[in-house]
């Protein structure tokens, strides 16, 4: 019996001729009111487990925060299901659909799942607008880059977002002239104009001063609602300031979840993250 | 609302290329002129000798130019391009072997000399067709790309980058070498192929002929260089920038990364061979010796002189080491090698920017000195200060 209920994982419709499927434009089933499914997943390297049996769910428009000491497995859960690792066991769907696990980096950001690194990285030696160019949402194949034109709405969403994130005046500077802030602000201009469903921000306020973090702060509450945020943070100010709902890891598993307010009186939290006994 | 794009360069708005291209246009002309229509024994005259030298400069030009396109503008450092330059000379030789006939040391009409030599009954399959110059010609592309394109599939699939997919050319192209010399493989050993008689009807040993290879040699290097700056100024060239840059990162916008760096590399190897299949009747002989992993490395030396990631500094790298290397060996052959490696030395340490480098900064210096000359010094200040 469980046999067959294991056979029945090959016999699934969008498995058996998954090439009939619509590839190009796969739709994003939120029938159920969550986008993200993370089912069990452990991913360990050499033995260590970075991701112990980890279930996530994450609503549609939701922010949610992510957070945990060193080591809890923060970013290895971003990179798991932006194709980045391979898990040892577990599933992550994106919609109701959508299986991450089996998908390259460039198939994850084209179902639109946008990522930003702890570390901005900008292409220094390209000016800002072309750093916008390339995240834009467009046809990313070979012929197509070769001989792409910005249409005129590409432009004006360049511009709106040129706006948004304060670099109207700096367009024409190369990306490797922009001070620090500037940069982390350029990279959440590139997750912008790549119009994501999913958005996955890792520490975006490091090295911000305070008005910058506030800025970041009301831009990522703003984004949510149309689109889904995913932010891992250190600054638990910041966390407080944005997020209605905190999901707490800890050894690679879920320690607990809710409003900032319950977290913070949780007692496994406060002796695990906070340090308290 | 008029919307805020910068201006993007054009194909001719680089001032190192526009000068490049002229200087090659009236070199071109000059020589041309100079051996054709004026007579032997005038002090203008050029010799059929300096063509020919100059000729194969412009194939190593070329050559340089393959190089660049990957290295500097992709971040490949590729220790094995002299593979595709010697395969795409083979492919040319092929078809010049074909071409003697019977006019060969022991006069067969089908087979070539080392042919007989070795005491073959018949031609190879692999000669089939390399008597149709058409035929020899596609060949030419179509192998080195083909071994580009299998070599690169493996290499960037499996995400091996830096010393590691240089150390993998390198044996590439050692692997060929040691394969080449081989007289079974049937590319006539280590002799090579050579003793060639005319192209295409013409009498390779002519000075018209000569000339003209010559001229064909400016004009695909001329074109080439305009193609490869086409790629680069389109958007397709940014991506290969960003993957120069942030390989992760690039990917995680949505680029398939290890297609665009196979299809660039593709591209640089079919430059290489044809380059190779340009040096090949100039020169007059294509032997395993091309393969010689040490000619792979001095074209990076090449394009690390002249400057990288411009395209024109490594033309310019190529003209002047090859160049050098002319005068060198002639005068003093042993101690070549050795100024070789300390030009590299030295290049690396005092000019990171190579030739082109040293005078983009000459040129600024003097357009900031020319500017404080006119401005107030108070605007000079900020100037300085930004």
């Amino acid at each position: 019996m469980s046999r067959i209920a294991s056979m029945q994982e090959y016999w699934r419709r969008d498995q058996v001729w998954p090439r009939f499927n619509d590839q190009a434009n796969p739709v994003i089933n939120v029938d159920k009111k969550i986008i993200l499914y993370i089912d069990g997943l452990s991913v360990s390297f050499d033995g260590f487990k970075a991701l112990n049996n980890l279930n996530l769910y994450v609503n549609d428009g939701e922010l949610r925060c992510v957070i945990g000491a060193n080591g809890a497995g923060k970013t290895t859960f971003m990179d798991v299901i932006t194709g980045k690792t391979k898990c040892d066991s577990g599933s992550a769907y994106f919609g109701q659909t959508i299986n991450l696990l089996d998908k390259t980096e460039s198939q994850v950001a084209q179902l639109g799942v946008g990522r930003k690194f702890q570390k901005p990285t900008v292409f220094e030696a390209l000016d800002v607008y072309s750093n916008l160019e390339l995240a834009l949402k467009t046809h990313k194949a070979i012929w197509s880059s070769l001989f792409s034109t910005l249409t005129h709405e590409n432009k004006t969403r360049i511009d709106e977002v040129l706006n948004i994130i304060g670099l109207k005046d700096q367009y024409g500077f190369l990306a490797g002239a922009l001070s620090h802030g500037q940069k982390q602000w350029l990279e959440i201009g590139m997750l912008l104009v790549a119009d994501p469903r999913l958005l996955l921000v890792d520490e975006p306020v490091a090295g911000m001063t305070a008005q910058e973090t506030e800025h970041t702060a009301e831009l990522l509450t703003s984004l949510a609602g149309e689109r889904t945020v995913i932010v891992v943070e250190h600054d638990m100010e910041f966390v407080r300031s944005i997020a209605k709902h905190v999901t707490v890891l800890d050894q690679g598993s879920v320690l607990a979840e809710g409003t900032m307010d319950e977290i913070q009186n949780n007692d496994d939290v406060r002796r695990v993250y906070l340090g308290e006994e | 609302m008029s919307t805020l794009m910068p201006t993007r360069p054009s194909l001719l708005s680089d001032r190192g290329g526009k000068w490049f291209l002229a200087l090659l246009a009236i070199s071109t002309v000059a020589i041309m002129v100079g051996n054709l229509l004026i007579p032997e024994g005038s002090a203008l005259h050029v010799s059929t000798y300096t063509v020919t030298l100059f000729g194969k400069y412009l194939c190593l030009a070329l050559l340089a130019l393959s190089v660049d396109v990957i290295w500097g503008y992709c971040g490949i450092l590729s220790l094995g391009h002299g593979a595709f330059f010697a395969l795409g000379g083979y492919g040319m030789g092929m078809y010049l072997m074909r071409q003697i006939g019977d006019r060969g040391v022991y006069g067969d009409p089908v087979l070539a000399d080392f042919m007989v030599f070795l005491d073959w009954q018949e031609l190879p399959w692999f000669w089939l067709g390399f008597d149709q110059f058409w035929f020899a010609m596609i060949m030419v592309a179509l192998v080195p790309g083909l071994l580009a394109f299998v070599f690169g599939w493996l290499a960037f699939r499996s995400r091996v980058t830096g010393v590691y997919l240089s150390i993998m050319t390198q044996a590439l192209t050692y692997a060929l070498l040691l394969s080449f010399f081989r007289n079974e493989m049937g590319f006539g050993g280590n002799n090579g192929l050579t003793d060639f008689k005319e192209i295409l009807g013409f009498d390779l040993q002519s000075d018209s002929t000569r000339v003209t290879l010559f001229v064909l040699s400016a004009t695909i290097l001329a074109f080439a260089y305009l193609l490869s700056r086409a790629i680069f100024l389109s958007k397709f060239g940014r991506v290969i920038i960003s993957i120069r840059d942030s390989e992760p990162r690039t990917r995680f916008l949505g680029y398939k990364t290890e297609n665009y760096k196979l299809w660039l590399f593709v591209y640089s190897a079919i430059l290489a061979a044809i380059a190779g299949a340009l040096y090949v009747p100039q020169v007059g002989a294509i032997n395993p010796g091309e393969f010689a992993p040490l000619n792979s490395i001095e074209i990076v030396v090449w394009v690390a002189v002249g400057g990288r990631g411009t395209l024109y500094g490594a033309i310019l790298g190529a003209i002047l080491v090859n160049y050098a290397k002319t005068r060198f060996t002639a005068l003093l052959p042993e101690v070549w090698l050795f100024a070789l490696g300390g030009l590299f030395v030295f290049t690396t340490i005092f000019l990171p920017k190579g030739v082109v480098g040293l005078i983009d900064k000459y040129a600024k210096k003097k357009a900031a000195k020319e500017n404080a000359m006119e401005n107030s010094p108070a605007e000079n200040n900020e100037e300085v200060a930004s």
